[in-house]
């Protein structure tokens, strides 16, 4: 009996190397980005794509919108969207600005005011949506607007402008938040360059992906985030804190909006009140062409990384060809669907394959 | 067998405002005993199973354990005192592995202080090994998503869950309504595997077969009440199956009651 159940395990595991290595839920996302990786590298080859200058481009693109889609990730693994993320951006940048520019204070202790006021607003996001049951884009529509409108009339009332100047901040601040980075190894003719004008916020995503890749499938909030979006019910009844754990995750993802502010107006020594329509889109979009189901229940951090990394080839990618630019959203459009009906057929691929019926 | 009941419901009353949905119900349910609740749709199965599991709260009457008054403010409570519920798809989430739906709330931990990692081989190792001990064997795989197994397999999952977790009573909500014949024989063997293991389950369906299968004590609802107590060998499937068909004149069924009393 024992010998014969061995003898099961091993033959599936014969089989196992491609199955298993399509079942890993982000297989779609990883398919998705090399085919687009190669299709751009090839049309993009005459104009420098795959140079370290060239992919800078996109990365660095990608950063600022991988480092707010993976929490976005997070709510709509947990059932819930937030778009306020597109006030939170600059208000994250000018929170920091005045404080630094107007109050005369440490770099860090208006990057952590900032993150202090994202967080709280996230807060009331998350309040707002358990206590009140609307729906989460409801609400987060709501305060989209009313962050917006506070961002201009705050920043008009404290400093008399929509543009605050953030200059002067010292050398290791905007190192770790807003520089460009290089790195050349070896020297003269043997000298290799392994990135080139690499901004700060494309390391501070890595660093974002891995907290979140652990919080997600390695720790044992993770499993609680999927069985909330899975059947939010029998997650609350299985002793799940569900409506404390939904707030922190609107937290996470103001706090990330926020952070992505700062390294902007970092960057750029200036920060805006304008609000950012475009990445609300541009981040659910990463999240889903990174295989995370729109119903909730199902997604990885591996997955939306690639998602975006996808996005930012497609979106910077077109300026390398010699297509029509103006076809860049209609290449994203194409992305965008093709990458849902993908998804759908690994995620069956996922729950079916190794079912092995016998009937 | 003058052992108290594990779980008993004394004249519990439930109304919802001014609308009464249970009236007057007695029952008892005993550790390695199955008590089928059997009753047509609207006949207030439903409430009777919240009320059981602290979803609702009686309005009269009382409900003890081990013949001890008890009352649930949360379905939490219940739980806490060992009573697990499980639905017809058992609150397994499709699009999780087995090992993580079987400790949803729970997860093993190894590492320390903030660093604590999910143990994904002690988690998939329990559940296989679990379900397993209730028969499904072709569950050997605890990465595998649960949305891949079928119907009878969630069910067994969730009440191996439930018996993991040291449930002594076991409620399960038309366990078997959606299921093939296969699978439905697949589940009521799991009802007897934990009824051999010592714990009560009550098993709510509407299906007598089903019932006479694995039932020791029946109840039959009707609009809110109970219309027959009896146990197993009391009745014949056809005297069961026409006490619920004639839920619709009481008039007819309390002779049916009194003829066999």
């Amino acid at each position: 009996m024992a010998n014969q159940q061995n003898s099961k395990n091993e033959n599936q595991g014969g089989g196992f190397s491609l199955l298993g290595l399509f079942r890993r839920p982000e297989a779609g996302a990883a398919a998705g980005f090399i085919l687009i990786f190669l299709f751009f590298g090839y049309f993009g080859w005459d104009k420098n794509f795959l140079t370290a200058l060239g992919s800078s481009t996109w990365l660095n693109f990608a950063s600022k919108v991988g480092i707010i889609a993976i929490p976005i990730g997070f709510l709509m693994i947990a059932g819930e969207l937030d778009i306020s993320v597109g006030a939170l951006i600059p208000a994250g940048g000018i929170v920091l600005a005045i404080a630094v520019g107007l109050y005369g204070m440490n770099y860090w202790v208006g990057a952590a005011l900032s993150m202090a006021v994202a967080g709280g607003i996230g807060f009331l996001n998350g309040l707002l949506v358990t206590r009140t049951k609307v729906p989460s884009l409801i609400v987060t529509l709501a305060t989209l607007f009313v962050i917006a409108g506070l961002n201009a009339y705050v920043s008009k009332q404290l400093a008399g402008t929509t543009q605050h100047s953030l200059q002067d901040i010292g050398p290791v601040s905007e190192f770790l938040m807003g520089d460009y980075h290089t790195l050349i190894l070896g020297e003269g003719e043997s000298a290799t360059t392994i990135f080139r004008s690499l901004q700060s916020s494309f390391f501070i995503w890595i660093f974002v992906a891995i907290v979140c890749f652990y919080i997600l499938h390695i720790s044992p909030w993770g499993n609680w985030i999927f069985a909330m979006g899975g059947d939010q019910e029998s997650a609350r009844n299985a002793g799940i804190p569900t409506n404390r754990l939904k707030i922190a995750l609107f937290m996470l993802s103001a706090m990330a909006a926020a952070l992505v502010g700062m390294t902007e107006a970092t960057l750029a020594n200036t920060a805006s009140t304008t609000t950012q329509f475009g990445m609300i889109f541009n981040s659910i979009i990463c999240v889903v062409v990174g295989g995370v189901l729109l119903t909730g229940g199902f997604g990885t951090v591996t997955g939306t990384v690639f998602g975006t990394l996808t996005f930012g080839i497609v979106f910077q990618g077109i300026n390398f060809t010699t297509f029509d630019k103006d076809l860049n959203m209609l290449f994203i459009g194409v992305l965008l669907l093709v990458a849902v009906l993908m998804n759908d057929t690994f995620r069956q691929i996922a729950t079916n394959a190794s079912t092995n019926k016998k009937k | 067998m003058s052992k108290t009941a594990v779980l008993e419901l004394r004249h519990v009353d439930k109304s919802f405002g001014p609308i009464d949905v249970l009236h007057d119900i007695s029952l008892k349910v005993n550790e390695g005993e199955v008590l089928c609740l059997l009753g047509d749709n609207g006949a207030g199965k439903s409430t009777l199973i919240k009320t059981l599991s602290g979803v609702h709260q009686p309005t009269r009457g009382q409900m003890l354990m081990d013949g001890q008054e008890v009352s649930f403010a949360r379905p939490r409570d219940a739980q806490d005192r060992g009573i697990a519920t499980v639905h017809q798809f058992g609150g397994t989430y499709p699009l999780m592995s087995v090992g993580r739906n079987f400790f949803v709330g729970a997860e093993p931990t190894k590492g320390w202080g903030p660093f604590k990692v999910f143990d994904r081989e002690k988690a998939n190792e329990i559940a296989v090994k679990s379900v397993q001990d209730f028969g499904i064997t072709r569950i050997t795989d605890g990465d595998r998503l649960v949305g891949g197994l079928s119907g009878g397999e969630r069910q067994s999952l969730a009440i191996a869950r439930a018996v993991y977790f040291g449930a002594r009573v076991l409620i399960l909500d038309e366990p078997t309504a959606a299921l093939g014949v296969k699978q439905a024989a697949h589940v009521l063997r799991i009802v007897n595997e934990a009824k051999r293991r010592g714990l009560a389950v009550i098993f709510i369906t509407h299906q007598v077969m089903h019932a006479m299968a694995v039932g020791d004590h029946f109840a039959v609802l009707i609009r809110g009440a109970i219309a027959a107590d009896f146990r197993k060998g009391e009745k014949t499937r056809e005297e069961i199956a026409d006490l619920m068909a004639g839920g619709e004149s009481m008039a007819e069924l309390e002779a049916n009651i009194d003829g066999a009393a």
